[in-house]
């Protein structure tokens, strides 16, 4: 089977191509450069340089989020269409799984996070277990100080993986001191590689037309459209 | 030999696809409005378009080459918007456009929106040169001279608002739902211009507009009303509003016309769906001799045929984009 695997869901852009099980190639960069611009070109040079037209492609895996919502829509997109046109299916991976992935054979939990500004964090709890990362807490959107001092209660080493790393290291590791282990450079950035082979071994979920981003949380207008309806609500109830 | 283009939309609240052969005949033309998605919130919320652009593009494309009948062997080149709009609606469409012109090895060309509008009157008839085209959308009043296929000259656009805004505007202060346009185009007529409300003509033998002074007045009058206790009808208010926008509009593409030495007029953009100009433009074009072109309503709204028409003009001329094609919300007409 050939997978193209695409993540644009953060900072980090990803392509991957991963042949009979075997990871081919792997284009990765760490940079805040416009991802719309930089992705097809990218898709196309990786693609060239393994020497597999598109024609060959047995199916798509795309980082679905959660993440940048323009970054994932960018990503999700361009997999999508590309699933749709060549008549292939979608896989999609959460971001933050492909993060964990990079924690296999840690003996602990494993936090892989995405900054989501004021204060807040994209994060999941996961565990290398029985030879396969393992989701142990869904990922979710929440205040980083409230997921650590839910984590300070449980009593394991947990490894922090986040490509927003210098944003949080502080914060972690006063409220964690000695439980919490930061990962290295390499480790802190999502791999294609790793989303590749998560997409080839996962089963096809949906249609492709069906295949919608994860953004986890709704866009601010609808959050503040329901608060205010809500709002009118209990006021009518309280006439 | 026929040319096919497939064309992607996606620069505000539309998502669309079509597939338009040699130019000018639409095979197909899917517009998925996203407007009672925005409604609730009184206008566009540029987010919850891109989420929308991004839930429905595989199936507009789908059913726009099923409708069509063909399949990516018979499909020359893809057209897509490349701006101005929302960017991260822009991006949806784009981003779509290189995947599907990368699958199956198709030119790509990026369609400038208001080219797209301005060449929905090519499908209608033939263009023919020079010609001036008065563009009027939410986001856009423009005056543009063409002397050729592809050649844009913008001789007037608006300083402030763009007309449609200054509808929705008005109608918001009249408390009348959104979109407002089409309530105020229809009580309008059912009112007299009782209200004398400014028109902005800006300095001599400028093309420029300016709407914001006029919805301004439109504002104090209502609010001077209440004061003194009295009520305006709405009726009256609207079509006080709308003969101001419409004179104006009007006479600056007559005095432009004549300037230019043009004899072919084009009207383009969603509020070209508007009866009273309609009625007007083509009154004084009549009377002036002019030839006027107004597209019907479901091409002056935003669709994918227009961007496919325009983009086949394009390609050839040779104009092509390549695997970096971005969106651009503020890109130029040129
Ligand atoms: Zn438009």
């Amino acid at each position: 089977m050939n997978g193209l695997a695409i993540d644009t869901s953060t900072f980090v852009m990803g392509v991957g191509v991963i042949k009979d099980g075997i990871l081919v190639g792997e284009c990765i960069t760490n940079i805040n450069k416009n991802h719309s611009l930089r992705l097809m070109p990218a898709i196309r040079n990786l693609l060239e340089e393994v020497e597999i037209s598109p024609s060959e492609l047995d199916r798509i895996i795309v980082s679905e989020g959660p993440g940048s919502y323009t970054g994932v829509r960018i990503g999700v997109t361009t997999a999508k269409t590309l699933a749709w046109s060549l008549g292939i299916p979608i896989v999609g991976v959460s971001s933050l799984e492909v993060l964990a992935h990079n924690g296999r054979y840690f003996g602990g939990l494993i936090s892989p996070f995405i900054d989501a500004r004021r204060g807040q964090v994209y994060t999941g709890l996961y565990r290398w277990s029985n030879g396969r990362i393992e989701c142990v807490k869904e990922d979710q959107i929440i205040q980083h100080s409230d997921w650590l001092s839910m984590l300070q209660n449980m009593d394991e080493e947990v490894l922090f993986l986040s490509a927003d790393m210098d944003k949080h290291e502080e914060i972690i590791t006063s409220a964690l001191s000695k439980k919490a282990v930061i990962g290295n450079a390499t480790e802190l950035v999502p791999r294609p590689g790793e989303l590749a082979f998560i997409g080839t071994q996962k089963e096809i979920e949906m249609e492709t037309h069906e295949f919608h981003p994860n953004y986890i949380r709704l866009a601010e207008a609808e959050t503040n459209w329901l608060a205010a309806k809500r709002g009118e609500e209990s006021k009518n109830k309280g006439e | 030999m026929s040319q096919i283009i497939l064309g992607i939309e996606t620069s505000c609240d539309e998502t669309s696809a079509s597939i338009v052969k040699n130019g000018r005949e639409i095979l197909s033309n899917v517009v998925s409005s996203q407007i009672e998605s925005h409604k609730r919130f009184g206008g566009v919320v540029p987010e919850i378009a891109s989420r929308h652009h991004v839930e429905q593009i595989t199936y507009i494309l789908e059913q726009a080459m099923v409708e069509g009948n063909v399949t990516f062997d018979d499909i020359d080149a893809i057209a897509v918007t490349e701006g101005p709009g929302l960017v991260g609606a822009l991006l949806v469409g784009v981003n779509a456009a290189k995947a599907l012109a990368f699958a199956h090895k198709k030119p790509l060309v990026g369609v400038h929106h208001i080219a797209g509008h301005i060449y929905a009157n090519h499908i209608v008839e033939e263009l023919t040169f020079p010609l001036l085209t008065l563009v009027v959308s939410g986001g856009h009043t423009e005056l543009v001279y063409m002397k050729d296929h592809g050649s844009f000259e913008v001789i007037g656009e608006t300083r402030d608002d763009a007309v449609g805004e200054a509808y929705d505007k008005v109608a918001r202060t009249l408390g009348l739902p959104y979109p407002g346009g089409p309530h105020i185009d229809r009580l309008a007529h059912e009112g007299d211009a009782t209200i004398p409300l400014p028109r902005a003509w800006l300095e001599e033998g400028s093309f420029d507009f300016s709407f914001s002074g006029l919805k301004s007045a439109v504002i104090n009058t209502l609010h001077n009303a209440k004061q003194k206790g009295e009520t305006l009808p709405v009726e009256n208010v609207a079509a006080s509003f709308q003969e101001s926008v419409i004179e104006v509009l009007v006479k600056k593409t007559m005095d432009a016309a004549e300037e230019k030495k043009v004899d072919r007029i084009l009207l383009a953009g969603g509020v070209a769906a508007n009866k009273g100009l309609r009625r007007e433009l083509t009154a004084t074009c009549e009377e002036k001799g002019l030839r006027l072109t107004i597209p019907p309503l479901s091409l002056c709204t935003d669709n994918a045929a227009m961007i496919a028409a325009a983009g086949s003009i394009m390609y050839d001329l040779g104009r092509r984009s390549d695997d970096r094609l971005n969106g651009r919300p503020g890109l130029e007409l040129k």
